[in-house]
């Protein structure tokens, strides 16, 4: 009967983790520890009653020692892995062989090479709209990189310093990620309406009166545009939350240092803060990118699946539900193939970004090294 | 001076964009309790007095409530389930040095980047060859495939950086693994199983994308979905749009308003995960 042992089972006690000794001569050492840390007022009656119990469970005890000899990690892992390559990592491969069939009804039966790829990039139906997706895609990427990202780097400037109230902006600034993004579509589709809508009558009451009926979703010019600001209103509490703690890892000395040299706040921005924040723009510009091309309920919820007007909103999103899945005027069919084949593009696109911005990392990396 | 002059245009920057942020929000709430032409009238104003038609009729002749339990159902059964088999995974690839552990996470790191909507084709045909086309339930296995790349991300890191005397004391103590796994280690991961359990309430709240895809039948339908149908239905009678609209944010917006310092942090997790 040690100190040690006494030690390591107040430890156990005054943590309440049901833990057991292992072998049973050390079992009588211990309930000997017990009664004599209960004697000295060390331990009450319950949990005394409670370490009794706990010590004298005999067969748990053995069963713990024989298992030890064996390690089952693997099976642990079983039950996520079993899911996981079920529901996610298999459909995604499997959607790239799909991508070279064809086939009427739910699962594409006829192989036919890289036909569903060249249809893709040469038929006018496809390949149209493909551009268009594209295009309109990286508008949505360029909008949200120029307002959400550059808003957010502001505002978490602003966050860093000693604010008064900064909880309460931090907390608004961020509430629009909390909602549903088709909520958000819904929402400001009723406020964007040309008569009825709020905005309207915000600007009429503001004197900008030839917007009074002005239809911001149905003029194929600026459709798109509205769509990333709208993204850009949702996510812009993210890059904010992001480069926040960015700001924040950087070390006070060097701003110290900076201040007793003189330095502007704008110098400290841009000499100091901005160099230090690469790697935290380069993240938040790869998420952006990631979720961009990922998109498709804005488009949905704003305007419909066929990224009216014109299809001048329609998005990789879009284009990948209406042909794979919900069939496309004329035809109101989908073809799974083409539809799987335009998956596989977005994948390497997406590939493409993330591959780009791993290598820029680790130069990164070595540069600061 | 000049300090006092940039604390202040910082104020304004601020305050003008709390209310671009909630504005839209402060709308939906306001005008769910108006009428057609008060809404039209003046967007703005408070209700006066308040009109609670439109929740009336949601609630009495709308599927809201169906809808509202099959959405709290499959979240919540999805939500435990990453939570058990994430934690379990990470607990196996936090202890287990070697190089088969080392391949099973990085095969779950890939899978973060990765969208799982690019795999949606063949989703479909797998969900069908189960018979659960059409059924809420069969959202529930690629709500769970969907969470866990990041649950075991987020609860790996985590446990990795336990003090390891603390699961070693507890297995030369003779507890079994899933012993420890249970009574030492999940208690203190809870911070982790929070931002990861925050994070997917809000994905699988807030997600359309699969339910769409599903083909929900009529009483299978999940809060979003209906509420998309809803609004296709009463696209020009506003009160209505809004309430259902209102009622669809309004239990993660209290959520949020709670603990809207969990969210932030769970949220912003979700979305670097490394």
């Amino acid at each position: 009967m040690s100190f040690h042992t006494t030690l390591r089972l107040k430890v156990y006690l005054s943590k309440d983790l049901c833990v057991k000794r292992s072998a049973t001569d050390e079992l009588n050492a211990n309930l000997l520890v017990i009664y004599f840390n209960f004697r000295y007022k060390l331990v009450s009656i319950k949990e005394l009653i409670m370490e009794q119990k706990t010590l004298l469970n005999i067969p748990t005890l053995l069963k713990g020692k024989k298992r030890k000899a064996k390690d089952y990690w693997f099976l642990y892992t079983l039950p996520a892995l079993v899911i996981y390559i079920w529901f996610m990592a298999f459909p995604l491969f499997n959607s790239m062989r799909l991508s070279l069939y064809t086939g009427s009804g739910f699962v594409p039966t006829h192989f036919v090479g890289i036909k569903n790829y060249i249809d893709l990039f040469t038929n006018p139906i496809y390949r149209d709209r493909l551009i268009g997706a594209l295009i309109h895609t990286c508008i949505l990427f360029a909008i949200c990189m120029g307002v959400q990202n550059t808003l957010g780097l502001m505002f978490a400037n602003i966050l860093s310093g000693s604010l008064k109230g900064r909880s309460i902006f931090r907390t608004v600034i961020f509430l629009p990620v909390t909602l549903s993004v088709l909520v958000t579509g819904f929402l400001w589709r009723l406020i964007l309406n040309p008569n009825w809508g709020a905005l309207n009558q915000v600007l009429s009451m503001l004197g900008l009166t030839q917007f009074s009926s002005y239809p911001w979703l149905g003029e194929p010019k600026v459709a798109m545009i509205i769509v990333g600001l709208v993204t850009a209103w949702q996510w812009v509490g993210i890059p904010t939350m992001i480069f926040l703690a960015g700001f924040q890892g950087i070390s006070e000395d060097l701003f110290e240092a900076a201040s007793i040299d003189g330095a502007s706040r704008r110098q400290v921005f841009w000499k100091i803060k901005a160099p230090l924040l690469m790697p935290v723009i380069g993240l938040v510009s790869i998420l952006t990118f990631v979720g961009n091309f990922n998109a498709f309920d804005i488009v949905f919820g704003l305007e419909n699946a066929n990224g009216a007007p014109d299809y001048s909103t329609d998005i990789m999103g879009t284009f990948f539900y209406r042909i794979g899945i919900a069939g496309q005027h004329p035809i109101g069919e989908p073809n799974m193939g083409v539809g799987a084949s335009i998956a596989t593009v977005i994948f390497f696109i997406l590939l493409t970004g993330v591959t780009f911005w791993m290598i820029s990392q680790n130069r990164n990396n070595k540069k600061s090294e | 001076m000049k300090e006092r002059k940039i604390i202040i245009s910082h104020y304004i920057i601020l305050s003008i964009w709390a209310l671009i942020a909630l504005f839209p929000v402060w709308t939906m709430l306001v005008n769910s309790f108006k009428k057609q032409m008060d809404i039209f009238r003046n967007p703005f104003a408070f209700p006066a007095p308040l009109n609670f038609d439109g929740y009336l009729y949601v609630f009495r002749e709308s599927n809201f409530l169906l809808y509202c339990w099959n959405t709290i159902l499959i979240t919540g059964i999805s939500i435990v389930c990453v939570l058990f088999i994430g934690s379990l995974a990470a607990y196996a690839l936090a202890n287990w040095k070697g190089l088969p552990s080392k391949l099973i996470y990085l095969l779950f790191l890939a899978g973060i980047m990765i969208p799982i909507r690019l795999g949606t084709i063949n989703i479909f045909q797998i969900i069908r060859s189960l018979n659960m086309m059409g059924s809420v339930y069969g959202l529930i296995p690629v709500y769970i495939a969907w969470g866990l790349p990041m649950a075991v991300f987020i609860l790996t890191t985590f446990i990795q950086d336990l003090p390891g005397e603390l699961m070693e004391s507890a297995s030369i103590d003779g507890a079994s693994k899933f012993r420890s796994y249970w009574s030492i280690v999940l208690p203190l991961v809870r911070p982790a199983l929070g931002t990861v359990a925050i994070f997917n309430l809000i994905n699988i709240w807030n997600d359309i994308w699969f339910p769409l895809i599903f083909n929900l039948k009529e009483d299978q339908r999940t809060l979003l979905l209906g509420v998309t149908y809803f609004f296709g239905t009463y696209q020009t009678d506003w009160t209505k749009v809004l309430v259902i609209l209102t009622l669809a944010t309004l239990p993660i917006l209290a959520l949020y308003v709670i603990m809207s310092k969990q969210f932030i942090k769970g949220l912003t997790a979700g979305a670097v995960k490394g």
